[in-house]
């Protein structure tokens, strides 16, 4: 029995973690331009570093 | 924003935008820009980087779904006007606008959804976690009171999940219920609210029926289908913002001190001065004040020949200004002008057009008082009639709602939509309008407009195959100084020649250089001096090339038919659509135009008013009807027809009543439009149909009271699964429409 309120603790704080990252990340307004997102992993990383 | 330098009387400077700039209390200004011409990574890459290199710019963002560009700079240490021309060499035209002018509230609707979504998925997992527990300690013979914490712990998190995540639908619910309609949130509302109360009270009471798995599934699901939906609607709507700010697109008046400011063109005053550079939309009725032209008045009237313009000559607004930088006084703006006076038909149109009731919100009507009036039965019957204990008959009732609650029914028609307008996007196609593709699916007849349609609207050289022609190439190498309009279609057909050295222009007449034997001219008849009687009668728009010691040589132009029309117009006939030509143009070019088509019935020098009541009568005659079309007097009948597709050369206004413009030069694009539309709608009815078989065999179920939890839960998610599987295979490519 404690076994198991451990586990289901962990499951639900894992699951929390993932939830609140999530909507960091939209907050952040990541999930604003999806189709640039998925365009700008094809620009060269390292060309922008030296541009900046 | 074209560059109007060169401009006859005109200082060179920059444009004012200061009327778009937002400032804030830190010393940064920011302006949003409308970016047509980003497709790609190269592109995002070329304007970040560019702009950011520029000096005071702090940050430079594209936004590839939206289209948008946003830039930010220290207030005082660069300029907008000079920023939106940097951009304009680099290729990227950008048009400003005030984000506060357009409606976005769509856009914080989309993060409510998701973060309703994250909060039900979460949720949603976690409760099944614990109920798959339960499940298996039923077999395996779980102590009571294990259970009892497995179902406490659900509804812990259920609870609170299904307050949050369900508040759209019950927004939505209540909305629909205040206005006295009923849509598919009411019953969806219904079961969740009931579900999750039954559920709490047999908890409470000790007992084992307990159904939060299957209400948070029930919103995960749904909001999927709401989230694919919302996210399709905001793309459509963005594209229609676009297309409203670039109608808005601002006149550039010219101020007594020489400076030129950007105004929105029905804020401009009687008399002012107007700057319209070449290429440029003339935005306001006026008079030349300096500056020999021609006018294309094709998008106004469907006439594809150009117009010469002369100071004093009177232009209107919505016509292009094809030939020289020209200065105009304003003699009517905004509510005056031609213009307005077709914005009001498509108003007018707009307003007339039956309102269409979508086969998604048609089926709510029926659905909803067919499901709660079942549930009634089913507890109603098992409890007067069976002899069952009230609570048990309750308990089949809930079970009742919850298998015919409309998960697959949500999904069906956002899925089919996304797919099919993702699928259109590939092809050129964006669709505005949500229930667009339902009402292309639909139509019958196609009535088509000439210039700028089934044409180029562009002057085209004829009668000159070889593009290696020793005239044509010498021709070629004059007219790469020019801009003007036949200048640029000689280059077109010319193969690739260096620009010859010294090219002078002379307004309204033609080009002229020198070269070892003498001077070259290219131009009109008199610059190069052809005897009135000359080798070709005048008919169409003609450009002469003379060169020392020869005769002059004869380049005619015209308005060409886009090569894949023929094809089109095959395949609208072949396909049983009724094909009417309906154009502004005189009736000889509309003539030829219809007979080298194959179209029987034609009208010529039709006004929007005509179109219109072409459209009317077509209607009464009980056809549904697409409009096709580009100009400014098809505007109106766009707005007023069952469907409408305009391409994205068109004139705005025709792309704003339009519900489907399509990019590119081939026609096909509408072949493929009508095509995908029509397998959207077969299998939205498809998937109609899998949620009622599905819901024929799981009824009965639950009404002869055999629904566990664990039978509720698979059912669900596996009707969700079927429709979502369907709706793909609308992305499975399809064959070329006219072979």
């Amino acid at each position: 029995m404690n076994m198991l309120v451990i586990l289901i603790s962990a499951a639900l704080l894992l699951g929390l973690a993932g939830l609140a990252a999530f909507l960091w990340a939209l907050r952040s307004g990541q999930f604003d331009d999806l189709d640039g997102a998925a365009e700008r992993i094809l620009i060269d990383e390292e060309e922008r570093n030296r541009d900046d | 924003m074209s560059a109007v330098a060169g401009a006859p009387g005109v200082p060179a400077g920059a444009d004012d935008l200061s009327a778009f700039v937002e400032r804030d209390g830190d010393g940064t200004a920011s302006l949003n820009l409308l970016v047509n011409d980003v497709h790609c990574a190269q592109c995002i890459a070329t304007i970040e980087r560019t702009m950011r290199a520029e000096p005071g710019v702090l940050d430079a963002r594209v936004n590839l779904t939206t289209r948008r560009v946003r830039l930010r700079w220290r207030d005082g240490a660069a300029d907008a006007g000079s920023l939106v021309g940097r951009l304009d060499r680099l290729g990227y035209p950008a048009v400003p606008y005030r984000p506060a002018a357009l409606p976005g509230a769509s856009r914080q609707d989309a993060g409510t959804l998701l973060r309703a979504l994250a909060v039900a998925g979460f949720a949603a997992g976690n409760v099944m976690l614990l109920s798959v527990a339960v499940w298996a300690g039923n077999s395996s013979g779980m102590a009571d009171s294990t259970r009892a914490l497995m179902h406490w712990l659900s509804a812990l998190i259920a609870l609170p999940a299904i307050a949050y995540a369900g508040l759209p639908f019950f927004r939505s619910a209540a909305r629909a219920l205040a206005a006295r309609r009923i849509n598919m949130d009411l019953p969806i509302s219904v079961a969740v609210c009931v579900t999750a109360a039954i559920s709490l009270a047999e908890l409470i009471a000790e007992r084992p029926d307990v159904y939060f798995d299957a209400a948070l599934m029930l919103l995960f699901f749904l909001l999927i289908g709401r989230y694919l939906d919302q996210r399709t609607r905001g793309a459509m709507l963005s594209t229609a913002e676009n297309l409203a700010a670039l109608a808005a697109q601002p006149a550039t008046v010219l101020r007594p001190d020489g400076v030129r400011e950007m105004v929105p063109a029905h804020a401009v005053r009687l008399g002012s001065r107007i700057l319209v550079a070449a290429g440029e939309r003339i935005p306001v009725d006026g008079d030349i004040l300096s500056g020999r032209t021609t006018i294309d008045r094709s998008l106004l009237t469907g006439e594809a020949a150009l117009e010469p313009a002369m100071p004093g000559d009177r232009v209107y607004a919505g016509t292009v200004n094809t030939g020289d930088p020209v200065t105009l006084t304003a003699t009517a703006a905004g509510d005056g002008t031609v213009l307005t006076e077709i914005v009001r038909l498509v108003e007018a149109a707009e307003q007339g057009r039956s309102a269409y009731v979508r086969l998604a919100d048609r089926a709510a009507q029926l659905y909803a008082p067919v499901v709660h009036g079942l549930a009634l039965l089913a507890f109603a019957g098992w409890w007067g009639f069976g002899g069952l204990p009230p609570r048990e008959a309750l308990l089949i009732g809930v079970a009742v709602l919850i298998i015919t609650c409309p998960c697959a029914l949500g999904l069906a028609v956002p899925a089919v939509q996304v797919v099919a307008c993702s699928r259109l996007l590939k092809h050129g196609v964006l669709v505005k309008v949500g229930d667009a593709l339902e009402r292309l699916a639909a139509i019958d007849s196609v009535l088509l407009d000439k210039t700028g349609t089934l044409t180029f609207g562009r002057p085209d050289i004829v009668g000159r195959d070889t593009p290696a022609d020793e005239d044509l190439r010498v021709a070629a190498s004059l007219a790469g100084a020019s801009r003007h309009p036949l200048c640029r279609a000689v280059l077109r057909a010319a193969a690739p020649v260096p620009v010859h050295d010294g090219v002078r222009e002379e307004p309204a007449m033609g080009l002229s250089a020198g070269s070892p034997e003498g001077e070259i001219r290219l131009g009109n008849r008199d610059w190069c001096a052809v005897s009135g009687d000359g080798a070709a009668t005048p008919g169409g728009p003609e450009l002469w090339l003379r060169r020392p010691g020869r005769d002059p040589v004869q380049f005619r132009f015209a308005d060409r038919l886009r090569p894949d029309a023929p094809a089109f117009a095959a395949w609208l006939k072949k396909q049983g659509f009724g094909v009417e030509l309906l154009s502004g143009d005189r009736a000889p070019a509309v003539r030829s135009a219809a007979e080298e088509l194959g179209i029987e019935t034609w009208h010529a020098a039709a006004r929007p008013a005509d179109k219109l009541a072409r459209l009317g009568r077509l209607r009464q005659a009980g056809r549904r009807t697409l409009m096709i079309g580009d100009g400014l007097n098809d505007a109106p009948s766009l707005a007023g027809a069952e469907a409408s597709i305009s391409p994205a050369q068109g004139a705005d206004l025709a792309q704003t009543a339009a519900d489907v413009v399509f990019q590119g030069d081939r026609l096909e694009s509408i072949a493929v439009a009508i095509q995908t539309a029509r397998r959207a709608k077969r299998l939205v009815l498809q998937n109609f149909g899998l949620a009622a078989a599905y819901n024929a065999i799981a009824v009965p179920l639950a009404v002869a009271g055999q629904v566990t939890p664990l039978i509720a839960a698979v059912a669900m998610s596996a009707s969700s699964i079927a429709v979502t599987v369907n709706a793909l295979r609308l992305g499975r490519a399809a064959g070329n429409p006219f072979a």
